[in-house]
């Protein structure tokens, strides 16, 4: 998992129909010192979060599992909204 | 395996089901000499890991999901699975010679 800020929602009017009902966000990934760091990507909601939300996400494979068809070409998911991160 | 330093704690309230009570770590993965590979990852914590360790991570899912016991429906990717004492590099190959 990485961390992210929610930078906006996307609309789309025509999708596949193994994303229907699923929520899009824009994400900007952090670096470990919670600046953005890297290009913004699109990422499946989870976890009804807002823009300006920090977050994790997750890549890969397992961001299709939470989504509520199985079988769907997600590549990222939010997996939990960030409360504070502790550094050592 | 990475290899990785743990730097921080991430607290999240609301988060995915299977994460409640699963402690996750802010990991800074190093290069096999020690040094910042500049990279980063949220790991979840299997050998109780605290700020500073040195930890050995796993960063794929059927190995995360078996360690984790969450099932096939496990959204998971990185756990620390180990504490890293030392680590012996080899030392660099000599060029074949022409």
């Amino acid at each position: 998992m990485k961390l992210g800020r929610v930078i906006g929602t996307v609309v789309a009017a025509k999708q596949l129909d193994c994303f229907q009902g699923e929520k899009f966000l824009i994400v900007q990934p952090l670096d470990e010192n919670l600046k953005p760091d890297g290009e913004p990507l699109v990422a499946n909601d989870t976890q009804q979060s807002g823009p300006g939300q920090m977050v994790t996400y997750i890549g890969g494979r397992e961001a299709t599992i939470p989504l509520g068809e199985p079988f769907n070409p997600s590549d990222a998911a939010i997996t939990g909204i960030v409360d504070e991160v502790a550094r050592g | 395996m990475k290899i990785g330093r743990v730097i921080g704690t991430v607290v999240a309230t609301l988060k995915l089901p299977h994460y409640r009570g699963e402690k996750q770590l802010l990991v800074k993965l190093l290069e096999p000499d020690g040094s910042d590979s500049g990279d980063y990852v949220v790991a979840f914590d299997r050998c109780q890991a605290g700020d500073g360790d040195v930890v050995l991570l796993i960063d794929e899912g059927n190995g995360a999901r078996q360690t984790l016991q969450t099932g096939p429906k496990g959204v998971v990717r990185a756990v620390c699975v180990g504490f890293v004492d030392s680590v012996d590099l080899a030392p660099a190959p000599k060029p074949f010679a022409s």
